[in-house]
Formats: structure tokens, sequence, C-alpha cells
């Protein structure tokens, strides 16, 4: 076969150049010859040309196009242009493409790189900000559906609320537990380390203690909530906004605020906090563990040393960010999955995008919380 | 009759195929030849089946027994190079267009090109906007997205797809649904036109009687979990079957008909 592959040869006579060409004119063959093709092309620009197809075995659309371009290569051919030796079922697929030469474009047309950066830019602030209205609005919404749905708790979708604390909340807690107690343990670790040094190492389960209840507890389950189902949230409200499936809701008189969105704030909003108080215990037994195991602090003793120096409001400090946090979200995976638009790639950008600006939020809004706790000496 | 099948060539020789879905049986027994350069359509109430064969043909569904041959090679017992090279030559149209939503239309044209034929990227541009121009795409649709096409549009652009290396066998899952008659009405004339001016091989799945009449050169009907005539049209519709008379004389089959007759 690859004997055969597309060749062509050119012959001058008489002020007319010929082009002859021999082989398999397919596609898979014309990759060796398009250059030359085209250089030939240029160089024959104006001139007369025949192309002589009488020893060509096999010819495809493909084949027949390269012909056609360099044959209308030049837009003033005279009559004594012709392209001659086809046979029948060549000569119409010749015919057939023709009418088909047009180039079209392949990508949308970009302008000048400095001038798409700058658009890029101006683009990127005002979509921010388009954004920030967006989704102040859409919390908005939010706030006024609840509002509606305590005053109407018939309207309030149970059902599904208790579907999402499971599927988001209780699922997740084998997780959430299992690396909360490691994170415990490893912060143990780490500090008996040092604080053998000074021979302090009852200070282990203050540092324990506090660290734990105030942060890693609360925010360990608010990132892995947001990985989990803050993600979830985005790609089942996106794929049914691409299947118009929140289009026939509105159309139906449902509000999908109310049947897709409220009921998934809420069940984060309940169970984030379940799961944070969950989280910190493990993290304390896992603290507690290596205590014991690493420095023998008795079990007893770790629980003496965590009541006497521990007050409850590190572990209320860390609690009350739960629910925070859960909205924040909560309410970010519901937006970005409502501002899916047709295409997967939109589907794919938007998850990242709720997944990343949670995360942002979470650790900003956790920032504000130390900040504050700072102040008020809580 | 005989005499006369024998010279054709088979492109797709289906025999004995059996599908099923867990113990949902869909096909059994079903027999169908598919001769090389025709139009064949596939017709059957919903449910039937009609998507299940072409999936069973084109190795998307494997069949639980019955062999099935294109190019004389039987699909399913074929190793992976002889898969490939088989599915270099059939395009299949899926019934939503199936376009590759993060690519324009001429780069979902050109993704097969690509991956099977080491072409220089202009020559690659070239041919991808011949068949986006043959499959009766304006040449302004290579840049767009299929998200910004109309339902005909994303038609003819997976058209565009399914032709892109030159086919001997295109398959079409229900072309012309969802359009309105007058683009499937073109549609139809492309198909016969494409056919006609490149040598395909047609197996289309279709409902539309209208299609049926103005494309097809034979006409196969899936009842009962096999294929209940196959023939021509006009033979096809004096089959004795209650579902064959009332597709063919219900409303619709009798305004079809008066429509070509005109």
């Amino acid at each position: 076969m690859t004997d055969s592959a597309a060749t062509f040869d050119i012959d001058m006579k008489g002020g007319v150049l010929s082009l002859i060409a021999r082989g398999d004119w397919r596609a898979r063959y014309l990759g060796a010859i398009d250059g030359k093709l085209r250089d030939f092309t240029d160089d024959s620009i104006g001139r007369d040309i025949i192309i002589d197809l009488s020893a060509v075995e096999k010819l495809d659309t493909s084949g027949a196009m390269v012909l056609q371009r360099t044959f209308h290569a030049c837009a003033e051919r005279t009559s004594a242009s012709k392209i001659v030796g086809a046979r029948d079922s060549h000569a119409a697929l010749l015919e057939q493409v023709e009418q088909h030469l047009a180039p079209c474009h392949v990508e949308p047309l970009h302008g000048n790189a400095f001038v798409m950066v700058l658009r890029r830019l101006g683009k990127g602030v005002i979509d921010a900000m388009l954004a920030g209205q967006a989704i102040l609005s859409f919390i908005g919404e939010i706030l006024s559906t609840f509002a509606r749905s305590v005053m109407q708790p018939s309207r309030f979708r149970w059902t599904a609320t208790v579907h999402h604390m499971e599927e988001a909340g209780l699922n997740a807690i084998p997780i959430i537990g299992l690396m909360s107690f490691l994170i415990g343990s490893v912060v143990a670790f780490m500090g008996a380390k040092i604080l053998q040094l000074f021979n302090a190492d009852i200070f282990t389960v203050e540092l324990v203690g506090i660290s734990v209840l105030r942060e890693f507890g609360v925010l360990l389950s608010a990132i892995l909530i947001a990985g989990r189902s803050g993600s979830a949230f985005t790609a089942q409200i996106g794929s049914m906004k691409i299947r118009e499936e929140i289009d026939a809701m509105k159309v139906l008189g449902l509000d999908p605020l109310e049947v897709l969105v409220l009921p998934r704030v809420m069940a984060l909003v309940i169970m984030l906090p379940v799961i944070a108080f969950l989280a910190a215990m493990l993290g304390m037994i896992g603290g507690g563990l290596v205590a014991w195991l690493a420095m023998d602090i008795s079990p007893a003793l770790f629980m003496v040393r965590t009541q006497e120096t521990i007050i409850m409001n590190h572990f209320w400090a860390g609690l009350i960010k739960a629910p925070f946090f859960a909205f924040v979200i909560a309410v970010v995976g519901c937006y970005q999955g409502m501002e899916v638009e047709g295409s997967a790639e939109s589907l794919g950008q938007r998850t990242t995008l709720s997944v990343v600006q949670a995360l942002f939020l979470v650790i900003l809004i956790d920032a504000f919380f130390a900040m504050f706790f700072l102040e008020i000496d809580f | 009759m005989t005499l006369g099948q024998s010279v054709h060539k088979h492109i797709i020789e289906v025999e004995g195929l059996k599908t099923q879905f867990g113990d949902f049986v869909v096909h059994e027994n079903l027999d169908l030849r598919v001769r090389e350069g025709e139009i064949l359509g596939v017709v059957g109430g919903s449910g039937t089946g009609k998507s299940v064969l072409m999936r069973a043909i084109i190795g998307l569904k494997r069949p639980s027994e019955g062999v099935v041959k294109v190019f004389g090679e039987d699909f399913y017992a074929a190793d992976h190079q002889a898969r490939l090279s088989i599915e270099q030559r059939w395009g299949v149209l899926f019934q939503g267009g199936a376009l590759f939503s993060s690519m324009t239309v001429a780069q979902n044209v050109m993704a097969p090109i690509r991956e099977h034929l080491n072409l220089p990227e202009e020559l690659a541009k070239d041919i991808a906007a011949l068949k986006i121009s043959m499959s009766g795409l304006p040449e302004e649709a290579g840049a767009k997205y299929p998200s910004e096409l109309s339902g005909g549009m994303k038609k003819r652009a997976g058209l565009a797809r399914a032709l892109a290396l030159d086919p001997e066998i295109v398959f079409l899952d229900e072309p012309t649904a969802g359009l309105d008659p007058i683009g499937a009405a073109k549609f139809d004339d492309l198909i016969v036109n494409l056919k006609e001016s490149l040598g395909l091989t047609v197996f289309m799945v279709t409902h539309d009687l209208d299609t049926l009449h103005a494309t097809c050169d034979r006409v196969a009907v899936l009842a009962e979990k096999h294929v209940i005539a196959c023939g021509p049209l006009d033979e096809v519709r004096r089959t004795d079957h209650p579902w064959i008379s009332e597709y063919f004389s219900g409303p619709r089959g009798r305004a079809a008909l008066s429509a070509k007759a005109s």
C-alpha cells in the first residue's frame, strides 16, 4: 500500500504547466506532499495549469480538495487550465468538493495580544465586582426564602433537608473523624518532641486541647466538607441547569431556591457543628492516645489536666464558627451551580471555583474570628 | 429474489444477535444485512431497540449472543488494532450531535483527523473546513462552540465530524428528530447527496416517515425483538403485520406517502 502513496510530478510543455498526480490520494497519504504542493501553488500563481489524474488510483474528499485548491489557487485561470484524466467517480468527487473550498476559522477570533490582556484584566475586575454583587443578592434571596419558610413551615422541604444531612453530613463523619484523630495525634507528637526539651511534657495536654478545640476540629471539618459537599452541590445543581431542569422547575411554579438551595444550606448549617464537635472530640482522643503511649501521660491525668486548664471558651470559640463556615460553603456551592452554563467545561470550571472560593472564604472568616476573639479576650 | 440479493456485497452482517440489559432482552435472534452503498432505514416503535441495535453494531453494547460483522470482520472478536482500523472506516452521528463541548466545531471535526492521520495542521484545517461546508454549515460556524449552535446546526456539525475521515459507513441516530420540517428536508437531501457523491453506506435509525420516503433504499422494521421485515419501502409496506400497517397507514404515514407522490 505504502508504495502507492500520493506523489506528483511537474512538467512544463509549451508554456503550460502540468501536474501529474499518481498513486493513492487519500487523506492519510497527503501529509507527505501537502507542503510541496503548497510551494508549487505559490510558485505557479497566474499560470495555466493542467492537472492530470489518469494515474491516480484512489481519491477521497480530502485529496479532491487538495487538487481543487491547487487548481483554484489563482483567481484568473484561463480556459487553457483544466483537470484531465479523471475517472467518473473521481470527477464526481472533484465536482462535489469544488463548491466547498472556502476556508473557515478554527478558533474564535483573537485581537491584538496587548489589547487582549487589557480586556481580560478589565473583564476580570468587572466580573469579580458583579460576582460579589450577585452572591450578595443570592444570600439575600436565600434569607428571604428562609424567612418565608419560617412563616409557613409546611413549605419547608424536610425530606430533602434530611437527605442532604445524611449525604453531606453523616456520610462524611468517618473520613473527617479519622483525619481529625490523626491530626490530634500528630500535634501531640510534635508538641511532645519540643516540650520534652523543657521538661514540660504535661503542656502537651494544653497544646492538643486548645489547637484542636479552637481551630483544627472545625477548620478540618469545614475544609473537608467544602471539598466533598460544596463541589457536589455545584455539580448537582449545575448538571440540572444544563439539562434545563431548573427552568422546568421555574415554569412549574417551584422555586429552585426553596427546593434545591435552602435544604442544602440548612442541612450543612445543622450538620457542620455536629461534625466539628465529633472531630474535636476525636482529635482530643488522638492526642490523648499519643500522650499516653509516647509520654506516659495516663488518660486519667490527661482528663484531669484538661478539666483544670482548658476553659470552655476554647470549645465554644471553635464550635461557634461552624454554622458560619457551613453557610458560606453551601451558599458558594449552590451559587456556582446556578451559574453553570451550557457546556461540560463550564460545569468543571464552576465546580473548581466553588471549592476554591469556599476554602478561601472559610479561612478568611476564620481569621476574622481569631482577631475578633483576641479583641474581646474570649 | 435470491439471485438478486447474491450480487450485493454486504458491508454489515448481523447474525443471531441477542442483546439484553440484565434480564430484559431487547433483541433475540436478530438478523440484518446492510448492502454496500445503500441507505438502510431502521424503524420501529419506541423501545424496540433501534438505537441499541446501532450501538451493538458500532461496538458500544456487547451482544450476549450472535455475531456482528462489519467489513466482513467480527467486531467483537477482533483485536485492538483491527478494531481501530474498523473504527476509522465508519462515522457516527449521535442523536444530540455528541459534540465535544470544550472544542469549537472545527476543532471537533479536526479531532479524529489529528488522532488518526498524521497530517500537517494547515491541511487538517483545510479538511475540516471542507467537511463543515459539505455538511451545509456556514463557514463562520467553524469557530463556534457547540453551546452556541441551534439543534439543526449541532446535527450538521456532528455529521461533519462523522465524515472527517471519509468513512465508508455512516451511522445516523434519528438525524432529523427535533428539526423543523424545512431543516429536516434539507438534511434528507444532504444525506442522499453525500451518499451519492461519496459512495457512502448509510445506516439510519429514524422515526421520520418523510425521511424514509425521501432517502432510504431499503427499510428494516424492528418489532418483537427482531427484524420482522426488510426490503424496499413499497415491499415492506405491504407486509401483513399489525404494527407495520398501522405505521404506514396511519394519518402520518398516508400524509408522507401523498407528499412523496406529489
